[in-house]
């Protein structure tokens, strides 16, 4: 490609961004949506699969209720209506992720809708319409195999587990959101992470990007100021939260430089690709109308009674933004820190990490410091590490106790990330505790005496202040691991 | 003027994965244009106080609790197929469309 893509201060400029967002939550439910099969990831291929969820003739679906309950209660969260009467519809596809050849899931009438979440991003409050809430079956994963890295392109034939297909899975999908300008791609991030957060918080999903349970489609158009909407691309194969905000800016430089060049914008479905951020067309879009829908003839309607709708709004607990607010007042945090906090995604993270025993301060300062500094380096979410809240408070209790400085506790978070087990082992096998063993420190602390004269000289002379250096000295030669306070006083005795 | 025209019918062979002849193209066109006419006479009974019906029967919220229940063992599944390999079912490639 030789054509020069503008950069993103320039598309914003002239052009104004509509968004929206439909996101898919598979649902923590210990059976599939129609039938009693288990939903354990990772088990082996095809051993989660029966009559029901093979289509085999003669089976027969029959809802789960846990998964209409969490549908529900998302609903709630979300501020959205619940339907009084609503029916499963039949979608139907050939694909081989579903042994049917048709998907159930609800077309016109979906379970909720007409809601809105409030996020914040930047400091600024935005209120995200939700147009619709609905439940339908997550599809099997299909295996390419014989082309070039698992893609479609070239394989020879491919193959199919279907222990995914049937697990409940949520569809939410945002109204259209304009006027947010150069902010659209940060305030697509924030509505993510908002959502998570609060379906993490109904306790319904795992909500995890890097697994699947949560995985997001972006759709973008630009239009020029005061003219209609432009045509919308659906940017699929989203995930993680970063590459929400990446994918909505790399889609907007796309299409304004198609504008620019005098093209226009097709309606199709594109998709997003981590490594090298940019988004490439897959297939057109088809049409709703080549889905034939029609109302699901083997499932009867849903009509949640007001009563039990009520039960279940009873169960919901504070709202992630409410909660944040009780939070950041306990934490004595700025307006501004506790955005940072949220966007981090580590919220709950460092309530988890104070619940085992760290203190505010310190649960906060290595999620938002040393992890942060980790998780953004191999671009995964800070939830995504190998490290659990437990070990971090671990690492804190190491400080807190004088056994390793802020130093070590790097290189014993660096242990604990690299799979070398909890932090006391880390600190075993790597030989991290501080020395503040007196003798063992007297020979360095001797050394650095005697290879820096000039400054003994001065301590000896009343100038205290000059004792850092020699601590630095010491420091050094045991490679972080002395005990500083403990090396001041040595030097200080030994020189007064 | 029929009810569904030769290039429906066609759109709809496609979507179905049907291979139609062009001859009998023709014939289903006709063959499925007097199926929507005896339907479309129901509409012509059909006053606007009656809804559509989906289902006959009156009964809503058939619902099972979240409890497991075995699956079926997988080399018997599998031995049903056409094809298997590593576990999953082995099918033919796909083309056109990326999932």
């Amino acid at each position: 490609m030789t054509t020069t893509l503008p950069p993103f201060d320039d598309v914003v400029a002239r052009f104004e961004p509509v968004i929206g967002l439909e996101t898919h939550v598979e649902l923590g439910t210990r059976t599939k949506m129609f039938c009693g099969c288990m939903t354990d990831f990772g088990s082996e291929p095809n051993t989660q699969i029966c009559p029901v969820c093979l289509g085999l003739p003669g089976s027969l679906p029959v809802a789960n209720k846990a998964a209409i309950e969490a549908t529900i209660r998302i609903g709630l969260a979300l501020n959205c209506s619940i339907a009084s009467w609503c029916r499963f519809a039949r979608k139907n596809y050939f694909y081989p992720d579903m042994p049917k050849d048709y998907q159930i899931s609800q077309y016109d009438e979906p379970l909720c809708f007409e809601g809105y979440l409030d996020i914040t991003s930047e400091g600024q409050s935005y209120r995200i319409g939700i147009e619709r809430v609905h439940l339908e079956e997550d599809t099997g994963k299909t295996l390419h195999v014989g082309g070039a890295t698992g893609r479609i392109h070239g394989a020879t034939h491919s193959l199919v587990d279907y222990n995914r297909a049937g697990i409940p899975l949520v569809e939410i999908v945002t109204k259209p959101v304009p006027g947010i300008g150069a902010k659209a791609p940060e305030v697509a991030k924030a509505y993510v992470t908002e959502l998570r957060n609060l379906v993490r918080g109904l306790g319904v999903s795992d909500v995890r990007m890097e697994q699947g349970s949560l995985r997001c489609d972006v759709n973008t158009a630009l239009n020029l100021p005061g003219a209609d909407w432009g045509t919308r691309t659906e940017t699929k194969n989203v995930n993680s939260l970063r590459s929400v905000e990446r994918a909505v800016r790399s889609e907007m430089i796309r299409q304004a430089s198609v504008l620019d060049g005098g093209g226009r914008i097709v309606q199709e479905t594109r998709h997003f690709h981590e490594d090298t951020g940019v988004t490439t067309s897959g297939r057109s879009k088809e049409e709703a109308t080549d889905y034939r829908y029609f109302p699901e003839p083997d499932l009867v309607p849903l009509a949640p009674d007001a009563s039990w709708v009520e039960e279940l709004r009873a169960t919901l607990p504070e709202t992630p933004s409410v909660r944040r607010g009780r939070l950041q007042e306990a934490w004595g945090v700025s307006d501004h820190d506790m955005d940072s906090i949220a966007n981090a995604g580590a919220v709950e993270l460092i309530v988890a990490t104070i619940e085992a025993g760290a203190s505010s301060e310190a649960a906060r300062k290595w999620w938002l410091g040393e992890l942060a500094r980790r998780a953004n380096e191999t671009g995964t979410e800070l939830d995504a590490l190998p490290i659990t809240p437990a070990q971090v408070a671990a690492v804190a209790a190491l400080v807190d106790a004088g056994r390793v400085n802020d130093k070590l506790a790097r290189q014993v978070l660096e242990g604990v990330l690299a799979g070398e087990g909890d932090p006391e082992a880390v600190v075993v096998s790597r030989g991290l505790e501080v020395v503040s063993d007196t003798g063992a420190l007297g020979a360095a602390v001797d050394e650095a005496i005697a290879a820096n004269p000039d400054v003994a000289q001065k301590i000896r002379e009343g100038k205290v202040a000059a004792a850092g250096a020699l601590v630095g000295a010491v420091m050094k030669t045991t490679r972080g691991q002395a005990d500083a306070k403990v090396v001041r006083d040595l030097i200080l005795e030994r020189l007064s | 003027m029929p009810a569904i025209s030769r290039e429906e019918v066609a759109h709809l062979a496609r979507l179905a994965r049907l291979a139609v002849t062009d001859e009998e193209l023709g014939v289903f066109a006709g063959q499925l244009d007097v199926i929507l006419g005896a339907v479309a006479r129901v509409g012509e009974v059909a006053a606007d106080d009656i809804p559509p019906t989906s289902h006959v029967v009156p009964v809503t919220n058939v619902l099972r609790p979240d409890e497991p229940r075995p699956s079926l063992d997988r080399d018997a599944v599998l031995a049903c197929a056409p094809a298997a390999e590593d576990g999953r079912f082995r099918v033919p490639r796909i083309l056109d469309e990326e999932a």
